[in-house]
């Protein structure tokens, strides 16, 4: 015994060892050292354990989706695909890996974000960053030169996960585009019309898609006097005016980033204005921007944009607000995102905060840089943030506390008395060949209690129940498994029973 | 939103060639572009004029797009596969695409090589997954689950030699459905079946065929007849070629690669080139070698009851062998009693003098039931049976093995009746 306690102390003494080494950054080496050191020890304590060599766990930054969160997943992306469906877009698959080179040189800064496979003998390659460069590489071996498309497939950064809570590394984007020369902002009205139609169907609260305009904040910061050289650093600045005030923003221009004061002013002038059509209008009288081409030209096709989206009944949910500048850099022309309005939360809940749960914009340089001669494809398009929206669906979930089953079955075949597997296998078989969703319990005498209550666990809405007499009288007892009444139904009318019974609309979360 | 009707079949072949076309290759100047979900700056060092070394633009080795058509098919075909899942109670699981390599190294020695690994940059070693069965013990260890019954639909990679004619990727798309826990013998195993029959059926791909066997016959079989236990692994290897293979060739690997005993691969021979329904299961059992073994009895009355589940779900015939018949044997020349040799072969002479495939056992006074499975085993279709009655009243009975349905007819019309028959089927 005492032998036991001094091994188990050793254990939590090395345990707090290698968590130590963790937390200091000691080399890996050092720290595998210690860790095989720890599992010798534990595999003393526990001979039986010591068959587990290694660490039970997903990689750092992803996670298994439970089937309970595969049925919030599911019903997510029926309401996206629905409403892409809707608006005629075919849909796509790339491979999870591109040629290193074809990602090569595409983000900057972010490059170092990117997965590598290791090199194994043959081609280099990388797991794929985003949806966007894998469509324009498809699109120029393709030589196609318009196509309305969806994509919805799992992307992979190196993000630090400890950094920005929540953030994955390997997580699903939901991407739709339209790529070709068209007559200018319907297929922009279409992209923010799908936004809307996405965003109310997921039912998942108020929210407010607020619109800009890559010309319009160029000619603005020129006229305000932006040196061109710090044109993206203060738009970063600019684009953080969603959660901070107008000082703190200025200040950081000021004092960070050595941006002339009154420079600052103009810009604050600007950008703290946000409004419907009428503020388009009134910034097409104003003297100092409508002296600027690019500004205009913004404008112009901001104010045909409004236009169609109050024919597309969806103007309310819209604001043009100047101070929308993020993710600027390839965007030519409108940008978009959407940001929810108030987020549930309930006593003891981390709220998710302010952040958007799909962003967009039109990239009209794109393709025309994969194509030899250098043929331009306009693209317009709309990103879904949807790892969000499965965490806010299935905190809603959990806040009505509705159940998610995570199956669909709709009858359990049971039997009331012993030997009764061959009848209750004979009838399964006719269900499934009907194609009614039905299981039974894998045992060959299973106790009528512990088959009701696999079915209230599950959700099982019905239960057809084998009995001796009623084999005889050529019955099945269909029982509801909620209201727990029983009906006797003839054998050849128990397929149409159940079908007519699990037609009926039942309650839909 | 699809309508699963029958596609005509020239348009199936047509969607199903476009899955396997090569992707086409087009050489153009890589340079700068861009992302769009606003959580990413992206932010491109490089200016639009700048030039760039030419590089050919294509997807990996082994992978391909799927254009609009093909996921129309892809998605059809997933829909069925999946719909089916549900409809048998499994609940859907995803899992990341790589794992901890050294998770997937410790199941896969052999196949390390196949493995893509992810470079050490600085993290965790990481290889992309290889199957969903690795992934979905893990998941099960890790929640501590007894019981699941889950169905996982994903891509999976490995480093083969892609020969894409042949539909071989380096990343395709799996479609697992499995049963953990214990339970009651052979239900789940005969769900599994079912389901198995249920989507190749709702495919419509054509007549298909499931073979069963089990890994304790096959262990206990080799023992029987004689295979060192050192050799097990290597025979079974040589043995699992057998659907490309002849049996000839087949032994040939064994005794003059493997260094098998050629008496303990004539003794294995007579084995494995049996198949057929649960006639030839009850057949097993009574093999006086085979039921030396434990194991092998075992796994039989298994088989047995799997038979039994597998009739009462209505798919017991597509179990069978019956449909890959290696002869082309049209009538056998049966008895039922003693000292009838010589009359049968007169008989069977003149079904071949007739041009008819016709064979009879070896033996002076094989037994009526002998025969009959005999004739079920090989699919033989037409028997007929002599006696002594029959004799005396110059009569042959015809008998349809399948049906198992008699007619008397006399000597002289048999050659007839059976030709007649024959062109009918």
């Amino acid at each position: 015994m005492a032998d036991r306690a001094a091994l188990e102390e050793l254990v939590r003494l090395q345990g707090e060892h290698v968590r130590g080494l963790k937390q200091q950054k000691a080399s890996a080496d050092q720290i595998e050292e210690e860790v095989a050191k720890l599992l010798k020890l534990k595999a003393q304590l526990d001979p039986h354990e010591s068959r587990q060599k290694f660490v039970l766990k997903t990689p750092k930054g992803t996670r298994d989706y439970s089937p309970r969160q595969m049925a919030v997943r599911e019903k997510v992306f029926d309401v996206i695909i629905r409403c892409f469906k809707r608006h005629g877009a075919e849909v796509i698959d790339t491979p999870v890996f591109e040629l290193k080179e074809t990602l090569t040189g595409k983000y900057g800064e972010d490059s170092k974000l990117i997965y590598d496979l290791k090199d194994q003998g043959g081609e280099l390659l990388s797991l794929r960053y985003d949806l966007t460069v894998p469509f324009a590489r498809y699109l120029a071996m393709n030589k196609l030169s318009n196509i309305k498309r969806y994509h919805i497939a799992k992307v992979y950064r190196r993000d630090n996960p400890a950094m920005t809570r929540g953030r994955y590394r390997e997580f699903y984007q939901c991407d739709f585009d339209i790529a070709g020369q068209f007559d200018p902002m319907i297929p922009d009205a279409e992209c923010l019309k799908i936004m809307c139609e996405i965003l109310s169907s997921l039912q998942i609260g108020d929210f407010l898609v607020k619109i800009n305009d890559r010309r319009i904040l160029d000619g603005m910061f020129a006229i305000c006097g932006v040196p061109d050289s710090k044109f993206r650093t203060i738009c970063s600045s600019v684009d953080k005016l969603d959660k901070v005030c107008w000082e703190e923003v200025k200040n950081e221009m000021v004092g960070d980033k050595g941006l002339a004061p009154e420079v600052a002013d103009r810009i604050g002038d600007y950008v703290q204005q946000h409004g419907g059509v009428s503020l388009v209008e009134q910034l097409l009288q104003d003297p100092k921007l409508s002296q600027n081409k690019q500004a205009l030209e913004g404008l112009g096709d901001l104010k045909l944009l409004f236009e169609y989206l109050t024919l597309f009944g969806i103007d309310d949910k819209i604001s043009f607000d100047l101070s929308l500048a993020r993710g600027l850099d390839y965007y030519t022309g409108v940008i978009y995102e959407a940001v929810l309005l108030q987020t549930p939360t309930q006593a003891g809940e981390e709220p998710l905060g302010v952040g958007s749960v799909a962003a967009g914009g039109r990239y009209d340089g794109l393709v025309g840089m994969f194509d030899p001669k250098g043929r331009k494809v306009p693209c317009v398009g709309l990103s879904i943030g949807v790892e969000r929206i499965f965490s806010i669906v299935e905190q809603r979930l959990e806040a009505l506390e509705e159940k998610v089953r995570t199956t669909e079955t709709q009858v359990l075949v049971a039997s009331a008395q012993k030997k009764l597997l061959e009848e209750r296998l004979k009838l399964v078989s006719e269900l499934w060949d009907a194609g009614i969703k039905a299981e039974l319990l894998y045992k060959k005498n299973p106790k009528l209690l512990n088959q009701l209550h696999y079915c209230e666990e599950a959700g099982i809405p019905l239960v057809a129940i084998i009995g001796e007499q009623e084999l005889k009288d050529g019955v099945i007892k269909l029982r509801s498994v909620t209201s727990r009444e029983e009906v006797d139904v003839r054998r050849e009318d128990l397929v149409e029973e159940i079908r007519r019974r699990t037609s009926e609309p039942l309650h839909i979360c | 939103m699809f309508h699963l009707g029958l596609v005509p079949g020239r348009a199936w072949g047509a969607l199903l060639c476009q899955l396997l076309r090569p992707p086409r290759t087009v050489c153009v100047r890589a340079v700068g572009c861009h992302g769009q979900v606003a959580e990413a700056v992206l932010t491109s060092q490089l200016k639009p004029h700048q030039e760039k070394p030419n590089f050919i633009i294509k997807v990996p080795k082994g992978t391909r797009d799927l254009s609009p058509q093909q996921m129309v098919v892809r998605e059809k075909i997933l829909d069925k596969i999946i719909s089916c899942f549900k409809r048998h109670g499994a609940k859907g699981l995803d899992t990341p695409a790589f794992e901890l390599k050294e998770m997937l190294t410790e199941k896969y020695e052999e196949n390390l090589r196949l493995m893509y690994d992810l470079k050490d940059q600085g993290g965790e070693l990481l290889s992309l997954r290889y199957d969903l069965t690795v992934p979905f013990a893990r998941y099960l260890a890790m929640n501590k689950l007894k019981k699941m019954k889950r169905y996982q639909v994903g891509k999976v990679w490995r480093r083969e030699s892609p020969t894409i004619a042949q539909g071989r990727y380096r990343e395709f798309c799996q479609c697992d459905f499995d049963i953990a826990g214990q339970y009651d013998p052979m239900i789940p195993d005969a769900e599994c079946l079912k389901i198995m029959c249920e989507i190749l059926s709702g495919l419509q791909l054509g007549d298909f065929l499931i073979k069963v066997n089990d890994r304790r016959i096959v262990d206990g079989m080799y023992a029987v007849c004689g295979v060192p236990e050192s050799k097990f692994r290597a025979i079974c290897a040589s043995m699992d070629k057998l659907d490309k293979m002849s049996w000839k060739d087949v032994r040939h690997e064994m005794v003059v690669k493997k260094g098998l005993a050629p008496e303990v691969a004539d003794r294995i021979g007579d084995y494995v080139q049996c198949h057929g329904g649960i006639s030839l299961v009850e057949q097993m059992f009574q093999d006086p070698r085979l039921s030396q073994s434990k194991l092998a009895v075992e796994g039989l009355a298994d088989l047995k009851l799997l038979f039994e589940y597998l009739t009462l779900f209505g798919i017991a015939e597509k179990t069978s062998g019956e449909k890959v018949r290696t002869t082309e044997t049209q009538v056998f020349v049966a008895t039922a009693q003693k000292n009838f040799l010589q009359e049968r072969l007169k008989l069977i002479a003149q079904l071949w003098d007739a041009g008819i495939k016709a064979e009879m056992l070896y033996k002076n006074n094989p037994k009526l039931l002998t025969q009959l499975h005999y004739c079920e085993n090989m699919g033989i279709p037409l028997v007929i049976i002599i006696g002594e009655q029959e004799q005396n009243e110059g009569v042959i009975k015809l008998r349809s093995v399948a049906s198992r349905e008699e007619v008397t007819v006399k000597r002289e019309n048999l050659i007839t009746e059976i030709q007649k028959r024959l062109s009918e089927s």
